[in-house]
């Protein structure tokens, strides 16, 4: 599904992401978890396209192509799929358009058939339910007003609709409350399949109770220091990330 | 003396063909215009405008045209159950005009009665001497509309006057309605300026005066997308008695020369006044708003909000002014003016005022000039949407919400794909901002 091999990334002259590798293959649910500031958002960023986060040097590639060859749009098309950790607000754009547009575009690019208006709010109304956001939500400017955690449902709505391939979710579980986040790791194993992946950047282990990863990694300064199964998320629970760095160091 | 052009309009005015009752009127007009100083670059109402465009072309009058018009004409007129007018340079074409409630008359067939009407009103609520273009369109007085209900008289239907210019090069049009609404009566009009061909040079200077009665109510739009050849001069002026209201919206495109002029006065207590504006220009387009609401008497609300996109190399100028009077106490007034930049060389002057000498009263004025937000493309081309679609969606979003406004659904309904096509070409960049 995705390779990374010795990717090195820096925004504004500034290295962030340092001679890290990662493999990630169809149906596994990897875990990224780390101390603030250690290029976790900066690898979502550099995945998904973000202008100004340059690869400077290493390989990424997704499902065969050579994913930093391509405009985000496209990414997001062939099945890459961002959750952001802070989802921006777009008044004048409601979210029904973009989630339409959206929709259209990927399905277009995968040669499925587009959906008709009818057939496409019918299947809004149902992702809005599966994470418990009111219809009301898909009338209103994109993330405009929602409440931290309103957003981050709506991130989940969003990857439903669009069903990616690969999945990557920034923090999705900060900043929501314990119904939100069991509504939230539903929505993610609903779409678990064996020809989907996830990688879940988190800071707390709870989350991994929910949405029970194959591989924790820990990155610190823009390297994987640490790799391992689940359990290495309790370590870090107990333990913290000052015994990781000593090591490395 | 006067300037060349202001000569040039009076040797036009004695071309034409005039109603005898009218004559008083158009002379007080053309004295009005001869004294006008004519405006060079240091007369601050013509700052960022110039009139060249005006001054640099030999006129002619407007008559209608000789062929059929092209069906993409009437293909361009609102679909719209109203009481309709439809003039083709500046005549009444009776053949696409609906029929008419008594109380909508063009000048040519007023009575008696309302010839007395139109007299008593005209320029009272419309200062020519200080709207220079105003004393231009009572100078050539000729064709007009009267809408006059009285006392409570509600109409069933809106008004949809439309002027259309139709090979119109170097031809000028006198556009003119008067809307007088006694007490209580209530009515909605919209008023539509387009050219048949998106070369057509014709100008239109279209002057629209409402006098609205105490506890009265007039829903008002103006849609100005003439072709960016064209020239429009155009003001609408309005006087607000006691607890009256005027629900104001204008959309206009840019052209060569398009200057809009919106001057209202409360001049009884507890009126309101709601004017919510869009300006659209693009390529090399120009378009002028200037706005001045007077609070003469205590109590009155004003809620103003103007938005612009402005897009290639296009210029557009908002000039908002709230004037508060002395005796103007426990005015809430609020003015707010934001402007989108799609492109570099895209420019906006704008500048709201606000004149206060009263003490209590509640006011607030903003404007802001921004470009489109690089967060929100990236999010929106992270979700597989191109960055071209995504520009017209946020352009598009950009005025929505007055969009959204428009509370004649037809209209609204209308005026969707119309905007949306000034930001995206093709159907494949709108799709998805048309929608029911
Ligand atoms: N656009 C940017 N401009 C400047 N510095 C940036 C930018 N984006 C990221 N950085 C820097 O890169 C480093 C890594 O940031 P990143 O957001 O990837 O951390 P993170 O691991 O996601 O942290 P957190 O757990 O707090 O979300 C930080 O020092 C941050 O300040
Ligand atoms: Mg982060």
């Amino acid at each position: 599904m995705l390779t990374i091999k010795d990717l090195c990334a820096s925004v504004e002259d500034k290295e962030i992401i340092r001679q890290l590798s990662l493999e990630v293959k169809p149906g596994e649910i990897h875990a990224i978890m780390g101390p603030n500031g250690a290029g976790k958002s900066t690898l979502g960023n550099v995945l998904s396209g973000r202008p100004g986060y340059e690869a400077t040097s290493g390989t990424i590639d997704f499902k065969g192509l050579d994913l930093l060859d391509m405009d985000p749009e496209i990414r997001a098309r062939e099945g890459l799929f961002l959750a952001f950790q802070y989802p921006v607000e777009i008044p004048g754009v409601s979210n029904m358009e973009l989630l339409k547009a959206a929709v259209d575009a990927r399905r277009s690019h995968t040669g499925q058939p587009e959906l008709s208006a009818i057939d496409f709010m019918k299947m809004a109304r149902e992702a809005s339910k599966a994470v418990d956001l009111d219809q009301s939500f898909l009338k209103r400017g994109v993330n405009e007003g929602f409440s931290g955690g309103e957003k981050k449902r709506n991130e989940i709505m969003q990857m439903m609709l669009m069903e990616p391939s690969l999945c990557i979710l920034d923090e999705t579980d900060s900043g929501l409350d314990i119904d939100a986040l069991q509504v939230v790791a539903r929505g993610v194993n609903a779409m678990r399949s064996p020809d989907r992946s996830f990688i879940v950047v988190t800071h707390y282990q709870r989350l991994l109770d929910f949405i029970v990863p194959d591989y924790v990694h820990v990155l610190a300064n823009g390297r994987i220091v640490k790799s391992g199964d689940k359990s290495l998320a309790l370590e870090l629970e107990a333990k913290g990330y000052s015994w990781l760095e000593d090591e490395v160091a | 003396m006067a300037a060349e052009f202001q000569q040039q309009a009076i040797a036009l005015a004695k071309q034409q063909s005039v109603l005898g009752w009218l004559t008083a009127a158009r002379e007080q007009g053309q004295s009005a215009w001869q004294s006008h100083a004519w405006p060079t670059r240091k007369t601050e109402a013509w700052r960022y405008t110039s009139l060249l465009p005006v001054e640099n072309e030999q006129w002619q009058l407007s008559d209608a045209a000789s062929d059929a018009l092209p069906q993409t004409a009437l293909s361009e007129l609102i679909e719209i159950d109203a009481y309709r007018l439809v003039f083709v340079n500046g005549q009444l074409n009776a053949e696409l005009s609906s029929e008419l409630p008594a109380t909508l008359v063009s000048f040519a067939d007023a009575d008696a009665d309302q010839q007395a009407v139109i007299q008593q009103h005209l320029n009272q609520v419309a200062d020519q001497q200080t709207h220079l273009f105003t004393a231009l369109s009572t100078s050539l007085l000729q064709q007009g509309v009267l809408l006059h209900l009285s006392k409570n008289q509600r109409l069933e239907k809106p008004v949809y006057v439309a002027h259309i210019n139709d090979k119109a090069n170097a031809k000028v049009t006198n556009a003119r309605l008067l809307i007088v609404l006694e007490s209580g009566a209530e009515a909605q009009v919209v008023e539509h300026f387009f050219s048949t061909d998106d070369q057509d040079r014709g100008w239109i200077n279209a002057v629209t005066e409402c006098s609205v009665g105490a506890n009265a109510s007039l829903r008002h739009h103006r849609i100005n997308l003439e072709s960016e050849q064209a020239l429009h001069t155009g003001s609408v002026h309005v006087a607000l008695a006691e607890s009256a209201r005027f629900n104001g919206f204008t959309l206009a495109n840019g052209s060569r020369l398009k200057r809009i002029d919106y001057h209202i006065k409360h001049l009884g207590s507890g009126s309101d006044l709601q004017l919510n504006g869009i300006y659209l220009p693009r390529h090399k387009q120009r378009v002028d708003y200037h706005t001045c609401v007077e609070h003469v008497v205590p109590h009155c609300t004003t809620t103003e909000v103007f938005r612009g996109v402005i897009a290639d190399s296009a210029k557009a100028v908002f000039n908002g002014r709230i004037h508060i009077h002395q005796d103007a106490q426990k005015t809430l007034a609020e003015m707010s003016n934001r402007n989108l930049l799609t492109s570099d060389q895209a420019q906006v002057n704008t500048k709201p005022e606000l004149e206060i000498y009263a003490d209590d009263v509640r006011c607030a004025h903003g404007a802001t000039v921004s470009q489109l937000n690089d967060e929100a493309l990236f999010y929106m081309t992270s979700r597989g949407i191109s960055e071209a679609e995504a520009r017209v969606m946020l352009s598009f979003g950009f005025v929505n919400e007055l969009v959204e406004g428009v509370e004649l659904e037809a209209l609204k309904q209308w005026l969707r794909p119309r905007i949306a096509h000034m930001f995206g070409q093709t159907d494949q960049l709108t799709r998805h901002i048309i929608h029911e």
